[in-house]
């Protein structure tokens, strides 16, 4: 049956900022949908409020608006485009509630729009945990197998003590019924325990209720993706098997594809029960996700969810297997069945089949613990982990290796030559699931742990633990080896040793490594993920490496352009990242090169088969790279390789690219050493006469401190050699100066500690810009709204700046391009500046694409990362504005004065983490970056814009209520004029004692709250925190004192962040909100797509 | 390059293709040589059913999945007494096997019936070869077979092989004599015998073990005959139904079995045929057979319904297959024929039903073992031809 005609046009909702668990997977899924929707001709509106995705392109829908994912803004949205259908199920748990809430408000039935690819029904079955469990039961009713984990429901200790029995004895979970966020749940391993954590549960559940269940921990975990349409033809897309048992997220689980540890009728039991629960469920058409635990005791197989949505597994799956879930989700939705979809990778085979792997795929997933080392790092069931790497071998070493090394992180390959300590210690210290629990388990198997110690005590699949032990023996035999034969090291190499990793081993350096195995002929072959297993031809270049025969790279005529990508997903290097590689592959693509994109993300669009006209799935290590770039080689010309856009990863190649004779173009590799060393940047800014804050390098206490006394505190003190502000920070006096280098691990004689005159007060701006070589284009001048000090990828800022006037651009221009020229810079530049008083400090260089330049693209509607690309190819900007890609006049420094206000504002992760206690973190912004993603909001004025970036990224902004404001002393002159913009506003403020003074003195009523030190008042009043519990606070100010009296704040924050109040953390941010509210409450919020807002600036350009 | 399975220290051995391309790796199972008909099965489970799937005899066995022995060997999962393939190949054969129902490890399995098979090659660009050039004759030496042997006169050895093409193997492979299987009652117990709903004869011509129990537990009590058997034979065991299994060889040959069927269609007993009983059926039609370039074999084959429309994922292994317009009703001497599926990947005929009476056959395997169970129906559709002829 082919396509619904009665649909034309389609919403999609997408998945708003990347937070953890939410990430670049629903950009790929999204982008998918847009382009076959668009494909068939429907008219297809966007909304999603994150510029950094390619879905946003203004190209990929035909309305998009960059507006926040609330039922509010979406109810606008729908109110004014009327669009037929909502597709609901490509945009994560953001978009389905965000659709199951309108619907429950009936503003779908209001403007008769249809919600495709689920039904309301099936996904509050699937999603609603009592409901999911009737699912079970009855799906166990058809086919006789498939159960939920069983439980008891206990309201007295004796019921407690009862239920274990029922359940079959320890250990038993208890969970507290109603209790929030899991509040007193636990394993109980024996009576005495479970006598602790049940009394425990009973008194803090409100119904003196908890839930007794089975513990699965322990357990084999799996899971599976499938996919239903109309005629109830369901196909299972992909098995994947967690390497890390029950207990830890499968988001924070290394996994691999196919499942390695199944026989056929366990796997076919599986996927009888998948496809009974897809039926019982009710998912009409699209994908789901079923996860399984599987005693390896005796097979019980329980299901645990499912997700009736494209999730982060089915962008793995899709990436693991080449059957694009989403893009054929969205077919389905629009009324084709799977026979009637083609198999893209074949073209002549349809996609009602089930993909057969030749291959084993692994995922590692990729933390950022010491971006919060107050967090308790031990894994749970509450996903943690912010990006993750895939990677593709012909068998488990090979690809687990490759994905370790893929993770790009100091300690994530094994280690074979280090130290190792006890075996007991390490044993046990493995039994605690942590980021880097593998390198344990290795070191332990490295101390003489056998492998049944290795299983007891981490319940690995013995198999798996076997695979470990394979490697620790290959690497015992490049140990003793006398010299380096052919064979030895096609060994190694066949079970995923990096050139660097024997290196180690034999005490060599790694080129020496390299040069030897090129003498010996040893080198990867490339095979090509096909979904059939060789059955059929494959006519898509999706390759991975493999040390086996037959390569299977062919040879072309055009001149390839290799995009290096930027690897797994990290707080500092996101999606931002891929959307500038993407689009350099786009722009070249449309140049006439061929293009060929090198990543090991699978959550992106990049890593999508059909971005570029060649897919390499590979580690972004110089060894990956030279590998490919020589098959590349022999299959034709190379014109050059581009490393400038995927942020640090490839950036950092580069130098060892170009020694290598690869043909690196855009910015040299000189040039971007003139950029990143300290002493050769400090000679560009000399030589074009440009200001930067007073600095020196020290590695001692002593030293430092001499350079803190002439330049003055504060100072800004960091580690040489870090990314994204890491272990940064402020230091207002000399004792912290101390403290931070007496903990400091990184500083050394060679690693020197970097002390620069902290700009108080400062304004940041950052700037995005091309350089050609004569001429410069502005991109964007961003002005911060928090003040210096705040990581820019953490602070909020407006394009265009909103209070600098032509004559500080015009320092700003003059600046950024005699830096660009005295670096020498061909393609894109990044440059901070600091105004303080009125000098213009220049505080870093980035010859790269940067964070913002995909929300620098979107709000002046010009593809930057796309003239870079050119531009490192060659092109010039005058030759790029006849071109029409950059416009024919000006530049981002010269938009037209009713061009729109865009505000950028960071998304933070706080909310995941605990401390060792269970208690938040901190939530106070630093020079160390920790947001994980951001959103922008666009309107014609400074407020509105603030007012729905802040939606978008936390939920509204209030429009009335009760504010709390307690600043620190430096912040409470600030503090006054938006304080009584409140008041205006209607709000009742709340303060503390000292802050409450001086809103008075200036005529400001507050009423003192107590804090949470002074404790409960004797006639029971509240402190703040309690508060802030009890919903009673619906905005809370809270700066964070320089040194001492944290702790206060530290409590009203992380109680913020509990109950999801506003909490500003600067006054700059409190000025901002004020003019949002102003805006909210002045009345219409409207919303404008971005082909309406470029249309605009176009028309006003010309 | 890719030349060694660690941990198994197995001695060097050689896969020798009729065409003269040669792949080198490691001794698998049994050290030896054996000869076959090279073919390669997509499957990623189920690696113990196909390797005693009767199907396989004389047929070295490529596998595309690189990691074959995870799960050990058991005792309940093979599909007939022994291990049937002719040669076995793989890339990354376990070293340690984990499962709870694992007795034993596959490479001991190998070794303890003969098995010659080879290990650490590139079972990819194999499978290639054998896409683009067909199945074909292959060798594989290991031992004493190889040492010092040129590799010439190991080719010799292999052209010397017989065809697949004009073989014919069911009795080779078939059990000698009949065998009763008890159909299962709803408490799960064997129900005794003579006293079952109903009573099939299945004519066995390499039939795999999940076949008679799909029936059984249908509450069909199933007498399996040997591929010689006679019409007599067959009604001399009073059957509600007549069923011809699967089995090996070229279905050109298998005129016994041909004119058995001719019997049973005259007397319009309700009749099942699955895979070699499908073409076995194409041939009593009056439809010819032809061997495929490289069969069918894996278990993610999507075959259509035509009569719903609806797909289903099946397990499949064939490399013959029956020549039926797919385009029109088909007049045979037992009345109107038509092809009632088809594989969706390249349109080749997967099963006939005739229309004025109770006979169907299916090309692939609705018993599954190994594979998914989406065409278990057609077991129930068996059943209701024998309802509806009984009532």
């Amino acid at each position: 049956m082919p396509k619904r005609t009665d649909i034309q046009s389609v919403l999609v909702i997408g998945s708003g900022p990347i937070v953890i668990g939410q990430a670049a997977e629903f950009d790929y899924s999204g982008t998918q949908a847009c382009r076959i929707l668009k494909a068939e001709g429907l008219r297809v509106i966007l909304v999603n409020s994150n510029p950094a995705t390619i879905m946003t392109d203004p190209e990929i829908a035909d309305a998009t608006y960059v507006e926040p994912i609330t039922p509010e803004f979406v109810e606008k949205i729908i109110a004014k485009e009327r669009p037929d259908a909502l597709l609901p199920t490509l945009g994560g748990q953001t978009a389905l509630n965000t659709a199951i809430s309108m619907h429950e408000q009936g503003v779908l039935e209001k403007y008769g729009v249809e919600l495709i690819g689920a039904n309301v029904e099936a996904i509050n079955k699937g999603e609603d945990r009592d409901l999911f469990k009737g699912v079970v039961a009855a799906v166990k009713e058809k086919i006789g197998y498939g159960e939920s984990a069983r439980s008891v429901i206990c309201h007295t200790m004796d019921d407690v003590i009862k239920g274990v029995d029922e359940l079959g004895g320890y250990p038993v979970v208890v969970r507290p019924s109603f209790t929030m966020g899991g509040a007193g749940s636990g394993f109980a391993h024996d009576e005495e325990e479970l006598r602790r954590i049940a009394g425990q549960g009973l008194t803090l559940s409100p119904t003196t209720e908890v839930l007794l269940e089975e513990s699965i921990l322990g357990w084999k975990e799996y899971e599976l993706e499938l996919m239903r349409d109309k005629n109830d033809n369901v196909v299972v897309v992909c098995s994947i098997e967690n390497f890390d048992p029950m207990g830890v997220h499968t988001g924070d689980s290394i996994t691999v594809a196919p499942s390695m540890t199944l026989t056929d009728r366990e796997y076919q039991r599986l996927r009888d029960i998948g496809i009974a629960i897809i039926r019982e469920v009710g998912v009409d058409t699209g994908g789901c996700n079923i996860q399984f635990a599987i005693n390896p005791d005796d097979g019980r197989v329980i299901v645990i969810e499912m997700n009736p949505r494209v999730s982060r597994s089915s962008a793995l799956a899709s990436k693991a297997t080449g059957f694009p879930i989403a893009k054929i989700a969205a077919k389905l939705a629009i009324g084709y069945t799977l026979d009637e979809v083609p198999n893209d990778i074949t073209e002549k085979t349809p996609a009602s089949f089930e993909p057969t792997l030749d291959y084993v795929v692994v995922k590692a997933p990729r933390f950022a613990f010491e971006k919060f080392p107050s967090a308790d790092s031990t894994l749970t069931t509450t996903m943690k982990s912010v990006g993750e790497a895939m990677a593709i071998g012909r068998n488990f070493t090979e690809a687990l290796q490759k994905a370790l090394r893929s993770l790009e992180k100091k300690g994530s390959q094994f280690d074979f030559t280090g130290p190792v300590g006890s075996k007991d210690v390490l044993l046990e210290e493995a039994k605690r699931p942590t980021d880097g629990r593998i390198n344990t388990v290795m070191y332990a198997i490295r101390a003489g742990a056998t492998q049944e110690e290795v299983f007891e005590y981490t319940k690995i699949d013995p198999w798996f633990v076997d695979q470990l032990f394979l490697i620790k023996e290959i690497a015992d035999d490049l140990a003793a080896a006398e010299k380096l034969n052919p064979e030895l090291l096609a060994e190694a190499k066949r079970h995923g040793f990096s050139d660097a990793q024997i290196a180690d081993i034999r005490g060599l350096r790694e080129d020496v490594v390299r040069e030897v195995r090129h003498a010996l002929g040893v080198r990867p072959v490339y095979k090509t993920v096909d979904t059939c297993a060789a059955e059929f031809a494959a006519k898509t270049p999706y390759f991975y490496s493999s040390y086996d025969e037959e390569s299977e790279v062919a040879p072309r005529t055009k001149p390839a352009v290799i995009i290096l990508g930027s690897g797994p997903n990290r707080i500092g290097q996101g999606i931002e990242f891929d959307y500038s590689c993407v689009h350099a592959s786009f722009a070249l693509s449309d140049a006439g090169y061929e293009t060929v994109m090198v990543n090991c993300n699978p959550e992106t669009v990049s890593t999508d088969y059909d971005t570029s006209d060649r897919l390499y799935f590979e580690p972004l290590t110089l060894e990956d790279v030279l590998e490919i770039v020589h098959a590349e080689t022999l299959a034709g010309p190379v014109a050059g390789v581009v490393v400038q856009l995927g942020g640090q990863t490839p950036l950092g190649l580069s130098q060892a690219l170009k020694d290598n004779g690869v043909p690196v173009v855009g910015t040299p590799p000189e040039a971007i050493h003139a950029a990143e060393d300290r002493g050769a940047f400090g000679q560009v800014l000399a030589e074009a006469g440009l200001p930067a804050p007073k600095h020196g390098t020290a590695t001692t206490f002593e030293g430092a401190k001499a350079i803190a006394d002439e330049i003055g505190y504060p100072v800004l003190v960091r580690p040489s050699y870090v990314l994204g502000g890491r272990g940064m920070e402020i230091v207002y006096d000399e004792e912290r100066l101390a403290s931070y280098i007496a903990e400091s691990t990184e500083i050394s004689p060679t690693r020197p500690v970097l002390v620069d005159r902290f700009l108080d007060d400062a304004i940041e701006i950052d700037v995005d810009a091309l350089y050609d070589g004569t001429e410069l284009y502005l991109g964007g001048v961003m002005e911060h709204i928090e003040e210096a000090g705040i990581h820019s990828g953490d602070s909020a800022c407006a394009l265009p700046p909103i209070t600098l006037g032509g004559f500080d651009i015009k320092r700003l221009r003059a600046s950024t391009e005699a830096i660009a020229k005295g670096v020498g810079v061909r393609g894109l530049i990044n440059i901070q500046f600091a105004m303080a008083g009125d000098i213009l400090y220049v505080l870093e260089a980035n010859p790269r694409a940067s964070r913002t330049v995909p929300f620098t693209s979107k709000a002046t509607a010009v593809p930057l990362a796309k003239a870079a690309a050119r531009i490192s190819l060659g092109a010039t900007v005058a030759e790029l504005r006849a071109e029409g890609m950059l416009p024919k006049e000006g530049d981002g420094g010269t938009l037209p004065l009713d061009a729109p206000i865009s505000v950028k504002e960071a998304v933070m992760p706080w909310s995941r983490f605990r401390d060792v206690h269970g208690r938040g973190v901190d939530t106070v912004l630093g020079p160390e970056m920790r947001s994980t993603g951001e959103v922008m909001g666009i309107d014609s004025v400074f407020g509105t814009a603030y007012a729905k970036s802040q939606a978008g990224a936390y939920g509204p902004l209030p429009t009335k209520g009760r504010a709390f404001i307690s600043v620190a002393n430096r912040d409470k002159r600030t503090m006054i004029f938006p304080a009584r913009e409140l008041v205006a506003h209607g709000f009742e403020l709340m303060a503390t004692s000292g802050t409450a003074e001086v809103l008075r003195r200036n005529g400001i009523n507050a009423t003192v709250v107590r804090k949470l030190s002074e404790g409960e008042g004797p006639n029971g009043e509240k402190t703040i925190v309690q508060l802030i519990h009890d919903g009673e606070v619906d905005l809370i100010v809270n700066t964070p004192y320089g040194t001492g009296g944290r702790l206060d704040g530290y409590e009203i924050r992380t109680a913020a962040v509990a109950r999801s109040v506003p909490c500003l953390t600067t006054v700059q941010a409190l000025a901002a909100a004020v003019q949002g509210i102003d805006a909210l409450n002045r009345g219409d919020v409207g919303v404008r797509s971005l082909q309406e807002h470029a249309e605009h600036l176009t028309a006003a350009r010309d | 390059m890719t030349t060694s399975t660690r941990g198994a220290a197995k001695a060097p051995a050689v896969l020798v293709l009729e065409d003269g391309r040669i792949f080198r790796g490691r001794a698998y199972g049994a050290v030896g040589e054996t000869f076959g008909e090279a073919v390669f099965s997509t499957g990623m489970t189920g690696y113990q059913e196909t390797l005693t799937d009767p199907s396989y005899h004389r047929q070295v066995v490529v596998m595309t999945a690189p990691h074959v022995g995870n799960t050990g060997v058991n005792d309940e999962d093979p599909e007939s007494g022994q291990i049937w393939v002719a040669g076995y190949v793989v890339r990354d054969p376990a070293r340690l096997p984990s499962n709870w129902r694992s007795r034993r490890s596959l490479d001991d399995e190998l070794v303890k019936q003969g098995v010659v098979g080879i290990s650490g090659i590139d079972t990819r660009a194999l499978t290639r070869h054998l896409r683009e050039r067909g199945a074909m004759r292959v060798g594989i030496f290991s031992g004493e077979a190889w040492k010092g042997v040129r590799d010439e006169a190991l080719l010799a050895r292999v052209k010397e092989a017989p065809q697949m093409q004009g073989a014919n193997l069911s009795a080779e492979v078939a059990t000698k004599e009949t065998y009763v299987v008890p159909a299962i009652g709803p408490d799960g117990e064997a129900v005794p015998l003579g006293t079952a709903k109903f009573t099939v004869a299945a004519v066995d011509l390499g039939i795999k073990g999940m076949t008679p129990r799909r029936m059984a537990e249908r509450g069909i009590e199933v007498h399996v005959l040997p591929a010689t058997a006679t019409a007599e034979d067959v009604y001399a065991v009073n059957p509600d139904g007549v069923f011809f299994s699967n089995g090996p060889g070229d279905p050109a040959t298998a005129d016994g079995p041909v004119a058995v069927m001719r019997a049973v269609l005259e007397r319009r007993t309700p009749l099942f045929g699955i895979c070699f009983g499908n073409q076995i059926l194409g041939r009593a039609l009056g439809f010819g057979t032809y061997k495929l370039k490289y069969g069918h074999r894996g278990i993610n084959q999507p075959v259509q319904d035509r009569t719903t429309g609806k797909v289903e994922v099946t397990a499949h292994n064939h490399g013959f297959a029956v020549d039926a317009p797919l385009d029109k009703v088909s007049e045979t001497p037992f009345g109107r024929a038509e092809v009632s599926h088809v594989c969706l990947n390249d349109q080749v005929v997967e099963g006939l039903q005739l229309l004025d009476q109770p006979a169907f056959s299916v090309q692939y395997h609705p018993e599954a073992a190994a594979g998914p169970h989406d065409a278990a129906y057609l077991f129930d559709r068996f059943v209701s031809l024998m309802e509806a002829e009984r009532a």
